[in-house]
């Protein structure tokens, strides 16, 4: 399509009211990369997240991706884009099979191929065995398990992870890896946040810091984040 | 219909029931209000002989909406709650799929509690409310008022104190359906003659059409972040 | 950016020279309309003074109609186009109709009281007028409890647009169908069609101009004002924010 880059941001800024929350960003992501998102609370990660898959409108700035423009195509823009968010984005009252069954119809993957995709997806998580469980008695961290699967449900070209080890043991978190290893392996492009710096996952093309909605370290991760997240803050 | 609009609108439709079907919190919390606010009116109004047949029909609808916005709140408190109205944003879905797809449940959760009020005033007040006029009206105007209350109760859980503020906000715009739904309800109940109350079953009509056509065009900018 | 914005807004910008002639305008329109309904027009034989008061009455609830129509009007440019200024001017729309609304059921009491010998009853139009009134203290309730500036110019565009529709239904179906299918209300409710006067000339003479105004000028010059100081207000907001953001 649009050759290698997969997201284009220029000059994006939002504002919650008179707050500025992001200041005027510049990003470009290759298709196929692996990105980390670091920064502090508050410092604009979840925002720039929520723009990125057309929860949120910019106050200004362009987003483009895959080629396509947000907001005036978001509903192209939707069905590329995966979302592991604060919340499990989950049904309480439907079992995990049946919340994978309810969101492959919403984006309309062939009645076929639904089936296939979520056991492998149940089997890859974790979660065949309590496929027919109620979410509702699910822990805080199958149902992270449970929403992984979802965000990776419609194979999208570019996964957004905001968090993604919160409420994981550690069994949970390298099932995490090996999945988001695999997805990156073919082709799917990941930009991660988190602000658990003594994690990180293998095969990190490059890392981004944002102190107070701005881009304070876009560039390679040589080393262990904790020093490059307290250089890059320092000089900010 | 095979198209990924009606296939969502289902999907939608389907989740809810079965949810429902699991909890059976929306309908019989509802149902309950309901059966009490009906009941409330018979003391307060000292519903008696002579009294009934004017205050019926208002008792109806009054405890009708009353039940619905219990029933609007809860519904999609649930989506906010969850965050899944999040991720229901997400999906390439049209947002007019998923105004349809949340209105429709809530508008078969809103008929099956006026189908239990319908019998059970006729049992209790002796007024002929089991007509297949009066049936209509009612599907007419619990499909009217579900699809504004469904738009609004999206638009007040994004709000603080949203408990309060759905009332506040969904009592005045439904007074249309209110006005015209009574009058009708009354017209049939009293066995008055079809073409004294027919205009008030066609202003009811039209104004569900109005306030539908408003709400598919828009329910996304209530949804847009 | 921001900053630039907030000061050329704090900055006590003069009136606009447009906006000092409107509302002088709309002053001695008001006064000089106050003159014919008091002292041009003739004395309605049956009714004595108070019918004058109708010279308000009538032309302030027509008004709030202009100033509800901008609130319908400023939500759909601003859903659409997204541009704050849009929505300023729908929340003046509220207000300032509102204000209206409120006048004319102020006055309609005042008239009452002699010529039904109540205050308040529970006639149709009566009961709409107050309908309008609390819808659109509902919208002003409403747009207080949404904190996010965004989500509430959003929001609010959609609400008002309901507003103004469900209020034109509720008064569409009140008088106008009643009217039709019951000609005269059964049983003659006493106050019904009591209290009419002919619109003689004298009266048109006093009506119409007093009309023209509050049709026009007077919600377009207070609407105005209003939407200056909504301007001022969020200025100050950002200096509260700014100084506890540090």
């Amino acid at each position: 399509m649009s050759g290698r880059r997969l997201i284009e941001v220029q000059r994006l800024s939002k504002n919650f009211g008179w707050l500025p929350v992001l200041r005027g960003l510049d990003l470009l992501v290759q298709r196929g990369e692996f990105v980390l998102l670091l920064g502090a609370n508050g410092s604009g990660k979840s925002t720039l997240l929520r723009l990125l898959c057309g929860l949120s409108r910019a106050t200004s700035g362009v987003i483009r991706i895959g080629g396509w423009s947000l907001p005036e195509e978001a509903q192209a823009v939707r069905a590329q884009i995966g979302l592991l968010a604060h919340r499990p984005l989950l049904y309480e009252n439907l079992t995990a099979r049946e919340n994978l069954d309810f969101f492959a119809a919403l984006y309309d993957i062939a009645a076929a191929e639904r089936a296939r995709r979520r056991d492998n997806l149940l089997q890859q998580v974790g979660l065949a065995d309590r496929a027919d469980g109620l979410v509702r008695g699910f822990s805080r961290g199958m149902q992270q398990r449970l929403s992984l699967a979802r965000a990776l449900l419609h194979q999208p070209d570019l996964l957004l992870l905001d968090e993604p080890y919160t409420g994981l043991d550690n069994a949970g978190c390298a099932m995490l890896d090996e999945l988001l290893t695999a997805a990156s392996n073919s082709g799917c492009t990941i930009i991660m946040s988190t602000h658990q710096l003594e994690r990180k996952p293998a095969h990190i093309d490059r890392a981004l810091v944002l102190a107070d909605g701005s881009m304070v370290y876009d560039g390679q991760v040589n080393g262990d984040l904790a020093a490059l997240f307290r250089q890059a803050t320092a000089s900010a | 219909m095979k198209s990924p609009f009606a296939a969502a609108v289902r999907a939608i439709v389907s989740k809810d029931l079965r949810a429902e079907w699991r909890s059976r919190e929306l309908v019989s919390a509802m149902a309950l209000f309901a059966l009490l606010s009906v009941l409330v009116f018979s003391f307060a109004l000292e519903l008696d002989k002579n009294a009934r047949e004017e205050a019926i029909s208002g008792v109806l609808w009054v405890s009708l909406i009353f039940a619905s916005l219990l029933g609007f709140n809860r519904s999609l408190s649930l989506e906010h709650d969850q965050g899944s109205l999040d991720a229901l944003l997400l999906t390439p879905v049209s947002r007019s799929a998923i105004f349809l797809g949340k209105l429709l449940g809530n508008f078969m959760f809103t008929l099956l509690v006026a189908l239990v009020l319908l019998p059970l005033m006729t049992a209790l007040y002796g007024v002929q409310l089991l007509d297949s006029w009066a049936l209509l009206t009612t599907i007419v105007g619990v499909f009217g008022f579900s699809a504004i209350g469904t738009l609004l109760a999206t638009l007040a859980v994004q709000t603080r104190s949203r408990e309060a503020l759905l009332p506040i906000a969904l009592l005045p715009v439904c007074l249309p359906f209110l006005l015209t739904a009574v009058r009708a309800t009354k017209g049939i109940v009293s066995g008055a003659p079809q073409s004294e109350w027919q205009v008030w079953l066609q202003l009811l009509a039209a104004i569900t059409i109005i306030y539908l056509v408003l709400c598919l065009l828009l329910y996304r900018f209530v949804l847009e972040e | 950016m921001t900053q630039r914005r907030i000061h050329a807004s704090l900055a006590a910008s003069p009136q606009p020279r447009l906006l000092r002639a409107l509302t002088i305008l709309a002053t001695l329109g008001f006064a000089s309309t106050l003159v014919l309904g008091l002292f041009v027009a003739g004395t309605d034989i049956q009714q004595g003074p108070v019918q004058r008061i109708f010279y308000i009455h009538m032309p302030a609830f027509f008004g709030a109609f202009t100033a509800f129509g901008a609130t319908v009007l400023g939500g759909l440019i601003y859903l659409w186009r997204g541009s704050e200024a849009w929505d300023r001017i729908a929340l003046a729309g509220v207000e300032v109709g509102l204000a209206f609304a409120l006048i004319n059921l102020l006055t309609g009491a005042i008239w009452a009281r002699p010529i039904w010998n109540t205050w308040w009853t529970w006639d149709p139009r009566l009961t709409s007028a107050a309908v309008m009134c609390l819808t659109y203290a509902a919208y002003l309730m409403l747009r207080a409890g949404i904190e996010n500036p965004q989500r509430r110019r959003r929001l609010m565009s959609v609400y008002g647009i309901f507003a103004f529709v469900s209020v034109l239904l509720t008064l569409f179906i009140i008088r106008i169908v009643p009217d039709t299918i019951h000609p005269v209300i059964v049983g003659a409710s006493p106050q019904n069609a009591q209290g009419s006067f002919e619109a003689t000339s004298g009266v048109v003479l006093a009506l119409l101009p007093s009309l023209l105004l509050w049709l026009t000028l007077m919600p377009i010059t207070l609407m105005w004002h209003r939407y200056r100081l909504a301007l001022r207000q969020e200025a100050v907001d950002a200096l509260k924010l700014k100084l506890l953001g540090g």
